[in-house]
């Protein structure tokens, strides 16, 4: 094995040491990974087809039959929950992803060639983060419409400026190294040295922004469905069923309390799991 | 400091005309003929023409953005398509609404973060700690929207102590404030025990121990003092995020605030009133951020020379 690649494997085992010690971390990777377990195997493990009811049995509480009750529209409330876990990772994914690419290209470039590049760049940002919050987001959907595309890409385009700013800040303290001296020296080309040497470099405030940010936007995401704006009836989206049930909330609350406490549950644990990993790739954070 | 503000607000010029620029757009960027959207889809040929020359839809797009602008700057938001009400009036009513419910969320985030904060730092890693850490987690975890369910089935339905919607009194906004504030008071929280914790270590604070001073001086005279420094940007950023929270909070309790009133628009097709809220909020929350930064300045002379 070369140096380098043990340098690598030796930092990549003292991160996952600390990971594993971290008791809130482990407990934030385990609901993380069950939803994505959850997710994947929604057709095996749901025990009735998402959208198919019986009005007969409309908002029944929890049973045998039926472990956390049923809809207005009779539908299994525990399948619709668990089909809703494949749409809150697929959006997750989808929107981080565009966030993700968007960011870190607009960051790296900006922070690498500085000057009024960079300049406008961080102006653009400055102008979507003029929006707070979800208020962007409903401001995207208002320009696009709504729907599962446009929710993601407006999720999507939400968190762009957290990628830009944190993969610029790496970029400029790493551009003053060094090694980028060192390869700029031997003629290495601009393209190599972004994506060779700074990216990779850069990957620590990268792979917890990506964590942390699947927790904002989820809930991002499903605050839209909860106005409308986002995924529509009758797909299974957490926030759509949390709108559909706010009527119901006197007779039958159950229908409120379930797609709620899966948003809850599932931010929270990629929100432990972002902070562990913070503390683990990044020890001097820790407080 | 009055270069530092002067700075500041130049940086602000070129944020607010791309905000301008996306609110304008936003009309033109829908599908559709604007005028037609304007007019109503049931208008005839002769007021959608009228409309037309009225907005100068008929006009280069650099002079519809320029007599947007200018409009704008006097106050003048266009006239809602739905009940030809100006916008302006509609956002007055309806803005003022929720900077006061932003408002007493902040109160309230701030009144309980703070003490949470402060406290957990004195007594770190003790029962306290820990439980008020578990609830920030709660706090950044919870969708507003569910939380406000939750408090209007609680609190509204079952012990009736709130009403559950509606507005006119204090007690009509009690709810609605502590479900958006929630987010924000775990955020004052951990900021707060974070800043606390760093302070308390400087050698000061053991000087002043080291002095005799009481525990309660040194804590609530020396520290804290300049613990609330970097709290105060967090303050001033969970106010601007609020305007953008009140919206979800606003459905869950039935509430006419400006958040609403975006959300209307939009199902509505009233551009006119989206373009009014976008642009208000917008410039509102930038306007929060300036002063934020201009308080952190004043606060911490060393940011004035960065």
């Amino acid at each position: 094995m070369s140096e380098g690649k043990e340098i690598k494997t030796s930092q990549m085992s003292e991160v996952w040491r600390r990971l594993r010690r971290n008791r809130a971390a482990i407990v934030g990777g385990i609901i993380v990974l069950l939803f994505v377990l959850i997710a994947i195997f929604a057709p095996l493990i749901s025990p009735y087809p998402p959208n198919e009811g019986d009005l007969a049995k409309r908002l029944n509480p929890p049973s045998q039959e039926h472990l956390l009750g049923t809809d207005p529209l009779g539908r299994d409330l525990l399948s619709r929950v668990i089909y809703g876990a494949r749409i809150s990772l697929q959006i997750q994914i989808v929107s981080v992803s565009i966030a993700l690419v968007i960011g870190t290209l607009l960051g790296i470039l900006g922070g690498y060639y500085g000057g009024k590049f960079d300049h406008l760049i961080m102006r653009l940002m400055d102008i979507l983060l003029a929006f707070p919050g979800i208020f962007l987001a409903i401001s995207i959907i208002a320009v696009l419409g709504t729907g599962l595309t446009n929710l993601m890409l407006a999720a999507g385009i939400y968190s762009v400026p957290q990628f830009a700013r944190i993969v610029r800040g790496s970029v400029l303290t790493l551009k003053e190294k060094e090694f980028i001296e060192a390869a700029r020296a031997v003629g290495e080309s601009d393209f190599n040295i972004t994506f060779r040497y700074l990216l990779p470099n850069s990957m620590a405030p990268i792979i917890i922004q990506t964590t942390l940010r699947m927790a904002t936007v989820l809930l991002t995401a499903s605050g839209l469905s909860f106005l409308g704006l986002g995924v529509q009836p009758p797909t299974a989206e957490w926030g759509a069923m949390l709108s559909n049930a706010r009527a119901y909330l006197v007779t039958a609350p159950h229908v409120a309390t379930v797609p709620g406490l899966a948003i809850m549950l599932v931010v929270m644990g990629f929100n432990l799991f972002g902070d562990g990993l913070r503390d683990s790739l990044d020890p001097r954070l820790r407080d | 400091m009055g270069r530092y503000i002067l700075k500041r607000l130049l940086m602000l010029l070129p944020v607010l005309l791309g905000v301008s620029l996306i609110s304008f757009s936003l009309l033109h960027m829908v599908p559709g003929d604007p005028a037609i959207i304007l007019a109503g889809e049931q208008a005839d040929e002769e007021f959608i023409k009228a409309v037309r020359k009225e907005y100068g839809l008929d006009q280069p797009l650099y002079v519809q953005y320029f007599q947007f602008i200018s409009h704008v700057a006097q106050g003048d938001f266009g006239v809602s398509i739905r009940n030809r009400e100006p916008v302006i009036k509609l956002l007055k009513e309806r803005f003022l609404f929720t900077v006061q419910l932003s408002f007493l969320s902040i109160l309230i985030a701030g009144f309980i973060g703070l003490i949470a904060g402060v406290i957990s730092s004195t007594k770190q890693y003790s029962l306290f700690d820990n439980l008020s850490m578990v609830g920030a987690l709660f706090g950044i975890s919870m969708p507003i929207f569910w939380l406000g369910l939750l408090l209007m089935l609680v609190f509204s339905v079952q012990l009736r102590w709130f009403p559950s919607g509606g507005k006119g009194t204090l007690v009509h906004l009690i709810l609605p404030a502590i479900a958006l504030g929630a987010a924000s008071s775990a955020v004052i929280a951990r900021m707060t025990r974070a800043s606390m914790l760093e302070v308390i270590r400087q050698d000061y604070i053991r000087t002043a121990r080291a002095n005799g001073l009481r525990e309660f001086i040194v804590i609530y005279k020396h520290a804290l003092k300049n613990a609330m420094i970097p709290v105060i940007t967090v303050f001033g950023l969970e106010f601007g995020y609020m305007l953008g929270g009140a919206v979800l909070t606003e459905t869950v309790f039935s509430l006419p605030g400006v958040g609403r009133l975006m959300i209307e628009g939009i199902f509505q097709r009233d551009y006119p009133v989206v373009q009014g809220s976008m642009l208000l909020v917008a410039t509102t929350f930038v306007v929060v951020n300036l002063l934020t930064d201009i308080a952190y300045a004043f606060f911490d002379p060393r940011i004035r020379y960065e």
